[in-house]
């Protein structure tokens, strides 16, 4: 039977295979076989022919998924890229240049000085955090417009200056709207105060601080671990279900005597696997490139992912679990992706959506998810503290397997 | 008469798949229309017909993947539904139509897949030599052409040593090469004592490997006999096929010595002759009065088509 090989490196996998795997203990031999097919090749007795099915589709999910290469790319790379750039894009450096524009011909004028727009730009640019920019009218408009600065200091609307005219006075063009308009009214109007001549009454110092765990970087990494964990588990699980229904795949099966249910689950635990390389993956990516750590337990922080990934997975199967064609499925993933994407607290949060909304939000798998992970990673709360979270995470993952299991369509 | 009917019964008591008044409905078709079918143990049972006759309707329903509207099934002397499916699978051997294998996987991951979910059946390895697939153990599915997919397919509802084999349409779309090693295949499977129900849209198919062929249009069975049998039943084992340049008067040519029935179809004749030797000279003397010339003429052996042809008044190929 073995034709070559039958050393001692060829033993290993095939014990590890062959051991009668009966009830659940099938799940125990899963990390070790993943990449052994070559040792294993010409290593077959028939006595060690049967494997549990359990084990044998997990196997096929898993070597299905890793010879997937976008597959691998998108549940791997692309979390860690959209990390790095959002944390590029946020990080905390030093206080921004506020961008202003005068037109120009705005004349300032108080009792004892005149500053003529380029005096004004010049005295502006000075301070710290502004730089001011002499624009012609229209031009001033449209960078208001655009957002490339973010006031326009303008002639006042209601006073025609003219030379000599103390009554003459300007205006701030802005957005008050705009955080960062609010922001120049107050310094600009500051600066030009002080330079027409108006004295500090009382003097103030500064102390600044920067501290690790409050900055977007550390409030962004447990969110895109759940947002990872849920496109991972519904896509992962959805295509891979759709496509094997398309291609009668399904339908093979069950003209088998294959339980159903080893079916199912099998997906479930395929995810596990990979559940831990994925959440790995970001969180060394963090702590290596940004610094960020885990303030909580690893355990606690394994428990909560572990969950999220069953939730997702279940998920997934009921979105799965009637479609017959991609597109179809593809079109309900969004459905139900889209909301939580927004709505969940990944890249804000959520509490800047309207009250109301609140307990609809705090129900959607993704926030109990993303809320339980940053109490683990930033505030370093114990499991404890997150029990509405899991409560909800729980349920969410067990209805919609339940759910699946009864509407799952196998044609 | 009561002879006939009680070896009768004793043949249905022990037939590997027996079903009576099968119905099927689509919203818009009728796809099995009252079916009646008994196969013997160890036998190879065809349903020949074109597409859309049915074929595969009727092979998901005896597999208990779809539910008949009415009428009943038995199947290795079991009824689906009944609490026993589980157990009746672990019997049954199924290739469908047209299923697409996980690509990503290799051969040999894909037949000890499909092993897994079987308590009997025989070694991996066995297998896969049996469709000679060996070379291919460690090749990717969504590399392997057509024929050796087949083969793959026909392996995985192999893996059990199956009582009862269903293979829907084994050949449609393989060169005649692929086509033989399948046949081989088939062979062998049915030579160790396995019964086979397959489908075919292929009279050669029907032909060569079927003990009995049950002859299926508008999903019911229209003749049913050994090849043999039903070729026979054409009174006649020649077939003369000819076009010529004007046409001719049908009714003369079925008067002409030999000819037994006459088709006309599309500018195209078609006669079905007992005696070969007296009909041809007959037929070029007709066509020579007639002051038509020849286009085209062809000779054959009858066969099923010619069988289906007749009771249809359509090609098997046509639809």
């Amino acid at each position: 039977m073995s034709k070559t090989d039958g050393g001692l490196i060829a033993d290993r996998p095939r014990a590890l295979m062959s051991e009668p795997l009966a009830g659940g203990e099938g799940e125990a031999a899963l990390p070790g076989v993943l990449g052994d097919a070559k040792t294993r090749r010409h290593d077959e007795s028939a006595r060690a022919e049967r494997l549990h099915p359990l084990v044998q589709l997990t196997l096929a999910r898993l070597r299905e998924f890793i010879r997937e290469r976008e597959a691998v790319f998108w549940v791997f790379v692309f979390p860690v890229l959209l990390a790095f750039a959002l944390g590029i894009a946020f990080r905390n450096t030093a206080p921004e240049i506020t961008p202003v524009a005068i037109e120009d011909g705005t004349v300032v004028r108080a009792p004892a000085v005149t500053l003529s727009a380029a005096d004004l730009a010049q005295s502006l640019s000075q301070t710290d955090g502004l730089h001011a920019t002499v624009m012609a009218p229209e031009q001033a408009a449209k960078a208001l417009r655009t957002g490339k600065v973010a006031l326009v200091i303008r002639p006042g609307r209601n006073a025609q200056p003219r030379v000599g005219d103390a009554t003459a006075t300007f205006d701030y063009r802005y957005d008050p709207t705009r955080p960062e308009s609010r922001m120049a009214r107050l310094a600009v109007d500051d600066a030009v105060q002080r330079a027409m001549g108006r004295a500090d009454v009382a003097r103030a110092g500064d102390e600044t601080v920067s501290e690790p765990g409050a900055r977007y970087i550390d409030y962004l990494i447990p969110g895109l671990i759940g947002l990872n964990l849920m496109g991972s588990g519904m896509w992962g699980l959805g295509f891979a279900v759709v496509q094997a229904r398309t291609r009668k795949l399904l339908k093979r099966f069950a003209a088998t005597p294959m339980r159903r249910s080893h079916y199912l689950l099998s997906f479930m635990l395929s995810r596990l696997v990979f559940l831990f390389l994925e959440v790995a993956a970001v969180i060394g990516f963090a702590w290596g490139v940004f610094s960020v750590s885990v303030h909580g337990s690893l355990i606690d922080l394994v428990v909560i992912s572990l969950l999220g990934a069953m939730t997702f997975a279940g998920l997934g199967l009921l979105v799965a679990s009637r479609p017959k064609t991609i597109e179809g499925v593809s079109g309900w993933m969004n459905l139900v992706m889209l909301p939580m994407w927004l709505l969940s607290g990944t890249f804000f949060s959520a509490s800047r959506f309207p009250e109301f909304l609140q307990p609809f939000i705090k129900a959607l798998p993704l926030t109990a998810l993303n809320d339980s992970l940053r109490a683990v990673m930033s505030e370093g709360a114990p499991l404890a503290v997150s029990w509405l979270e899991i409560s909800i995470l729980v349920a969410w993952g067990v209805a919609s397997f339940a759910l699946a299991l009864r509407l799952f369509r196998w044609q | 008469m009561t002879t006939r009917s009680t070896s009768e019964t004793s043949a249905n008591g022990s037939a590997a798949v027996r079903c009576v008044g099968l119905v099927k409905r689509y919203s818009d078709v009728t796809a099995v229309d009252g079916l009646d079918l008994s196969v013997r143990p160890g036998e190879c049972f065809g349903l020949l017909g074109p597409n859309g006759a049915g074929k595969t309707t009727t092979v998901e329903i005896l597999e208990g993947l779809t539910p008949a509207d009415s009428g009943t099934v038995e199947v290795l002397g079991e009824r689906w539904g009944a609490g026993r499916d589980h157990a009746l699978r672990e019997r049954l051997g199924v290739a469908l139509q047209e299923t697409q294998l996980a690509e990503k996987l290799t051969v040999n991951e894909t037949v000890r897949l499909f092993r897994s979910f079987y308590n009997r059946g025989r070694a991996v390895d066995d297998v896969i030599r049996l469709v000679e697939l060996d070379e291919k153990r460690d090749a990717r599915v969504g590399k392997l052409s057509g024929g050796q997919k087949q083969r793959l397919a026909v392996a995985c509802s192999l893996v059990n040593s199956p009582d009862l084999l269903f293979l829907d349409e084994p050949t449609t779309g393989l060169d005649p090469q692929a086509r033989l090693k399948l046949w081989d295949i088939i062979e062998h499977f049915r030579a160790g004592g396995g019964t086979i129900l397959l489908t075919t849209h292929y009279m050669e198919e029907a032909a060569r490997l079927c003990d009995r062929v049950a002859i299926m249009d508008h999903g019911r069975v229209i003749a049913l006999g050994t090849p043999r049998e039903l070729v026979h039943s054409l009174g006649a084992d020649q077939i003369i096929e000819f076009s010529v340049t004007s046409a001719l008067d049908g009714q003369r040519l079925g008067a002409l010595a030999g000819v037994r029935g006459v088709r006309v179809r599309d500018g195209s004749y078609s006669l079905t002759v007992t005696d070969i030797g007296a009909a041809l000279p007959a037929l070029l003397a007709e066509i020579k009065q007639e002051r038509a010339e020849l286009i085209t003429l062809t000779t054959h052996q009858a066969t099923l088509e010619d069988v289906f042809v007749s009771l249809t008044g359509r090609l098997l190929r046509d639809e």
